[in-house]
């Protein structure tokens, strides 16, 4: 072992030795410090380094995001999106069954909405209670009824997965609102592949950049009833909102607007925005506003984001607002808790990811035992998102949990309690050398109507101080590119550029990572089978530069007048 | 077909690249002149520039080269400092960030980290010539890969109503202090318009030959009447009109206008009262800016839904 992980295995134990119970996973090395296949390549190639060496390259990784303005606010002043050179890595094998489980939850995710906003068998039939959804914070009546023409409700996703102390996969919360990440996936991977090209050569990385064309198809499926060539466009609360990368970024690669409220306006219940050319019909807008400043006639009046009218205009079918409005009741954390039990009344399925071990403090003597054992557990608020509000009992003081306490006996449908997890953890560069650290990952999921796709791989975000165990961009964590690894039959079948069988240049590689967009291949399957083994297309012949006639062969003339003209004179 | 705030923003990246060049151009002749001529009285030239440059101070306190300096060149308070106009030029390219290129944006916002807070003595001239290649860089991006659609249209159009106002300014800080002014010649220089100067004109400058050459040749591209041309056919690619009779959008008028004064009245006039012309193509172009606007970019009410009736 390199110096770079000097010290790694000693450092793990004592973290973990911190808190009663198992240690956490670490995805890279086993119990014995031998190194986990999946790792295999990735840390051959890292031990080939000295920490100073990874330490310039991640420098370089930053200054990139700088300059890209690829950055988070962080007291006034701009600082890059923190990403750590060591990619996680996830292998193929592995993926499929996250793959397969996700896809089923948002299928669930899905009926149960459908189901919430409409019929609500699921209530009839007593597999969930009324009163849970009507108090739902997130439950709008204004939705009732408002569904695109596909059916779709949720055509993004982001479903939270943690590793537990055997490296099972589980669902830490879904995000069916407006999930919001997969930016950073793509940059991430883009960087990540101009700066540590060596990492990628010897492993098949399933790219990532296809995420927009994707999503755009999602979006143009959702399109209102007898719209052939739908106008789609991206709603952002405007440059101050701390994703607003994210959605230009969308908007820029899936070539459609990015709007603000003032930018659009709702007239006999359909909705224009206004250009140059005057008022233009929108189709379908992904918006990412939330659903209490959508439209101010139907929620918050002084929403200045939305533009009024917004809601008419889709329940009349004139417009399609992705992802639908009251989506929320859908990841409210104590619905949550009833997934399970949905999967298996919706599909006739056996869940295939586990959820995290849940108090629900309304049944009976859940809240005393959880109050009982407050020091030991994680007590979150049901309508968070993003670590808001969430209390690590053993990380807690005394007085905070006192404090918890009451509000746990004023509010217990406000509140989850569940056991702490050690979720597992990942070689990551801090400043005292490689240490492990704790991650989660998000990965995202588009749904067009037919088919649930999810992108391979996902957002895995970094906890950085020592033993942290919120993973979370708002308070002080990091990311990490994720890779999807495998053979590569498994899913590249000729189409990225090289074909089977090609030699992987480092060149080519960069390129097909690095590449935000899809590679359009030059020459097409069809036209490389019409020209057999040839390699280029007759009528593609080399064709030299022009030059100024003027230029380099009249030189050749003068020098050679000139000698003779001093052989001449001698 | 764009939405108008975007169209807003392109029109005002042109304006602020250009303003950055131009207001380096202008600063980089004044100072070095300042250094040079021991004979200027510094608080009059200092006060004189900066009124050209429209910022008022106040009459009570001296003006050094110092205060030039930073209320023009790095004060990213001072709507008329170079350091404001590249924020500016980025904050807007950040609003039409998905229109503007990956790297048109990654020009503006690594100039704008890069502006420095203030600049050691021996290092305003070099400043100054960063500011001119940064702008170079980000125009140079722009002619080279942007569609010739609207967003070039009305970055064009900021761009040219904005090179048409600094060269008239450059041009009226000739007769600031008189004898004491700039020459023709340094002016010349500090546009990069000597060398094509001397060639059109094959002799020694001439007052009235160099005023000339920068308010009427048609071919140099600093020249007031050829950006005000320019200007008027962005506008024109914008709406090709189709009127029998007159020219329907006022942006179109004011600037034909101008076009048609400067083009039509005697040089010598003009050179005589240099000052009261240069401020008559400053007005018609901040009205011809207002006019744009008007018809292209409507400030829409923010809709208040709450409040009203108090």
């Amino acid at each position: 072992m390199g110096d770079l992980f000097d010290g790694y295995s000693a450092t793990s134990t004592q973290s973990a030795s911190r808190r009663r119970g198992a240690p956490a996973f670490d995805e890279m090395f086993d119990p014995e410090s031998a190194v986990r296949m999946p790792y295999r390549d990735i840390h051959d190639a890292l031990a080939r380094m000295t920490q100073d060496e990874l330490r310039g390259r991640t420098e370089a990784l930053a200054s990139s995001y700088l300059a890209q303005g690829v950055t988070f606010d962080f007291a006034g002043e701009e600082r890059p999106f923190p990403l750590d050179a060591v990619p996680r890595v996830i292998d193929q094998s592995d993926w499929v069954d996250v793959e397969a489980g996700v896809k089923q939850r948002v299928t669930a995710l899905e009926a149960f909405l459908a189901d919430v906003y409409g019929a609500q068998d699921a209530v009839r039939d007593g597999v969930i209670p009324a009163r849970l959804i009507s108090s739902s914070s997130h439950f709008h009546r204004e939705a009732a009824g408002v569904v695109a023409a596909n059916g779709v409700r949720i055509q993004v996703s982001g479903i939270d997965l943690i590793r537990d102390e055997q490296g099972g996969w589980r669902v830490l919360e879904d995000n069916v609102r407006v999930p919001s990440g997969v930016s950073y996936v793509i940059s991430n991977r883009r960087v990540m592949a101009q700066t540590l090209p060596e990492l990628f050569v010897s492993m098949r990385v399933r790219p990532v950049g296809d995420y927009p064309q994707k999503l755009l198809h999602a979006l143009r499926a959702a399109a209102p009833e007898g719209v052939d060539d739908p106008t789609i466009v991206v709603l952002t609360p405007g440059v101050y909102n701390s994703a607003y990368f994210e959605h230009t970024l969308l908007a820029r690669l899936m070539g459609v607007e990015l709007v603000e409220g003032r930018d659009l306006f709702c007239s006999g219940g359909r909705v224009f925005m206004r250009t140059t050319a005057g008022p233009t019909r929108v189709d379908v807008i992904y918006r990412r506003v939330d659903d209490e400043f959508l439209d101010p006639l139907q929620f918050r009046a002084d929403s200045m984001l939305g533009s009024p009218g917004l809601m008419l205009a889709a329940r009349l079918g004139n417009v399609t607002i992705a992802n639908a409005v009251g989506n929320g009741v859908a990841d409210d954390k104590l619905v949550y808790t009833y997934l399970p039990d949905l999967i298996r009344y919706y599909l006739g399925e056996e869940p295939k990811l586990q959820n995290v071990q849940t108090w629900r403090l309304e049944e009976p003597g859940a809240l005393e035992e959880v109050l009982d054992r407050l020091d030991e557990l994680v007590v979150k608020p049901v309508d968070g998102s993003g670590g808001k509000g969430l209390v690590v009992g053993p990380d807690a003081s005394r007085e905070q949990l006192d404090q918890l306490a009451t509000r746990l006996r004023a509010d217990p449908r406000g509140w989850i309690a569940q056991p702490v997890v050690q979720l597992s953890t990942i070689p990551t560069l801090v400043d005292d050398g490689m240490r492990p650290r704790h991650a989660d990952l998000r990965p995202f999921a588009v749904n067009d109507g037919s088919d649930v796709w999810v992108l391979p791989g996902g957002l895995t975000r970094v906890a950085l101080p020592e033993g942290q165990l919120v993973v979370n961009s708002s308070q002080g964590g990091g990311s990490k590119d994720t890779w999807v690894v495998g053979p590569d039959s498994a899913w590249a079948n000729g189409g990225f550029g090289g074909g089977a069988g090609a030699e992987r240049s480092v060149q080519g590689l960069v390129a097909e990572q690095a590449s935000i967009t899809q590679a359009i291949p030059i020459i097409t399957p069809e036209l490389a089978a019409q020209h057999g083994a040839a390699p280029l297309p007759a009528h593609l012949a080399e064709h030299p530069h022009d030059h100024n006639p003027e230029d380099s062969p009249r030189r050749d003339q003068q020098q050679q007048q000139q000698q003779a003209d001093e052989g001449s004179r001698s | 077909m764009m939405l108008s705030r975007i169209a807003e923003s392109l029109f005002w990246i042109g304006r602020y690249i250009e303003r950055a060049d131009g207001t380096a151009r202008i600063l980089d002749v004044h100072l070095q002149l300042l250094l040079e001529d021991p004979w200027i009285e510094e608080d009059t030239a200092c006060r004189s520039l900066l009124s050209v440059m429209g910022v008022a101070v106040d009459p009570t306190v001296p003006v050094t080269r110092g205060d030039v300096l930073s209320i023009l060149a790095v004060d990213r308070n001072q709507p008329a400092a170079i350091a404001y106009s590249l924020q500016s030029a980025r904050e807007n390219a950040r609003r039409a960030r998905e229109v503007v290129s990956t790297e048109l944006w990654e020009v503006l916002n690594t100039t704008r980290a890069r502006m420095p807070r203030r600049i050691p003595g021996d290092k305003v001239h070099e400043f100054f010539g960063w500011v001119r290649e940064r702008s170079a860089l980000a125009v140079g991006i722009v002619e080279t890969g942007t569609s010739r659609d609207e967003a070039w249209s009305f970055f064009t159009l900021g761009r040219s109503i904005e090179r048409a106002d600094m060269t008239a300014r450059l041009l009226a800080t000739r007769s600031l202090t008189e004898a004491s002014g700039p020459s023709w010649t340094t002016i010349l220089r500090s546009v990069g318009a000597y060398e094509a100067y001397l060639r059109t004109y094959r002799g020694v400058p001439s007052a009235r030959n160099a005023a000339e050459f920068l308010l009427l040749d048609r071919l140099f591209p600093r020249s007031i009447l050829f950006s005000v041309s320019r200007a008027e056919q962005c506008l024109r690619e914008l709406e090709p009109g189709t009127a029998r009779v007159g020219v329907p959008d006022s942006a179109q008028r004011l600037l034909g206008q101008i076009r048609s004064e400067l083009e039509y009245r005697p040089i010598s006039d003009i050179i005589d009262d240099l000052p009261a012309r240069m401020d008559d193509v400053q007005s018609a172009t901040s009205a011809a800016s207002e006019a744009v606007r008007q018809r292209y970019f409507p400030t829409n009410a923010a809709p208040v839904w709450v409040g009203e009736n108090t």
